[in-house]
């Protein structure tokens, strides 16, 4: 197709909530007829390794809803406050929230972000590890899931340069 | 309203964003030029997703119809 659009992603957290942005957007795009690239970098690399152990942490995002993903319809309304102080030092506070959302989105029928990544990859999207960054964190090629290239900065550049949309998330 | 006929029926009740629309491009890949999949999802985005996924695609939604919390999409692969 002549006018196939393209869409540049540079996917740099790795946490659970911010591992959905570039899956979801390059799937979609694929699922559109558009050509999709993610670059990884940073704290996004891990999220190509086999095993994604992606969590969040309620601390450091202060806008983050808490919710119970169980309960009358009013109780999982209810937002409940955590200070601080709890959530900064309470052992395995992260692991817990981490456990909520996952139900949360398993409930509301949301995609689980290795489903997510599997249908990139059987719609094309290509996957490009940071070189810079493996090297920096010390990741091997074999701890990455299949069908991954490697590249640098100016990899992802000469493909975004002609791209119609690019996001940095 | 006369009931319309499908070669391909695809349920993504329950289901949420993004999951719909994949789930509709993949059972379209399936098909043949001009035969026709209903879809049915609960998500309320999924009417302007399917809208702007046909757009994009070239997919036409023949049909939408909303009945309790339920739409149901006739697309017909272009």
């Amino acid at each position: 197709m002549a006018d196939t659009k393209k869409l540049a992603i540079i996917a740099s957290q790795g946490t659970l909530d911010w591992a959905y942005p570039p899956f979801i957007l390059a799937s979609t795009a694929a699922a559109m007829d558009m050509e999709a690239v993610i670059f990884f970098t940073f704290y996004g690399l891990p999220l190509l390794k086999k095993e994604i152990d992606a969590k969040v942490s309620p601390h450091s995002n202060p806008a983050m809803p808490m919710k119970m993903p169980f309960g009358s319809k009013e109780f999982q309304s209810f937002n409940w406050p955590v200070p601080n102080v709890v959530s900064g030092n309470m052992p395995g506070f992260d692991n817990m929230a981490t456990m909520l959302m996952k139900e949360t989105f398993k409930k509301k029928g949301v995609a689980t972000i290795e489903q997510l990544r599997g249908m990139c990859q059987e719609f094309g999207v290509r996957f490009i590890a940071c070189q810079m960054t493996m090297e920096v964190f010390g990741f091997e090629k074999e701890e990455f899931i299949d069908g991954v290239e490697y590249g640098g900065a100016a990899t992802f550049l000469e493909y975004a340069a002609d791209a119609n949309i690019s996001l940095f998330i | 309203m006369s009931e319309m006929t499908s070669n391909m029926e695809l349920n993504c009740e329950g289901l949420n964003c993004p999951l719909p629309i994949l789930k509709t491009k993949k059972a379209i890949d399936s098909l043949n030029s001009g035969e026709v999949l209903k879809m049915t999802a609960t998500d309320p985005g999924s009417v302007s997703d399917m809208a702007s996924w046909a757009k994009r695609t070239g997919h036409e939604v023949i049909a939408h119809t909303e009945a309790g919390n339920v739409h149901t999409f006739f697309i017909q692969k272009k």
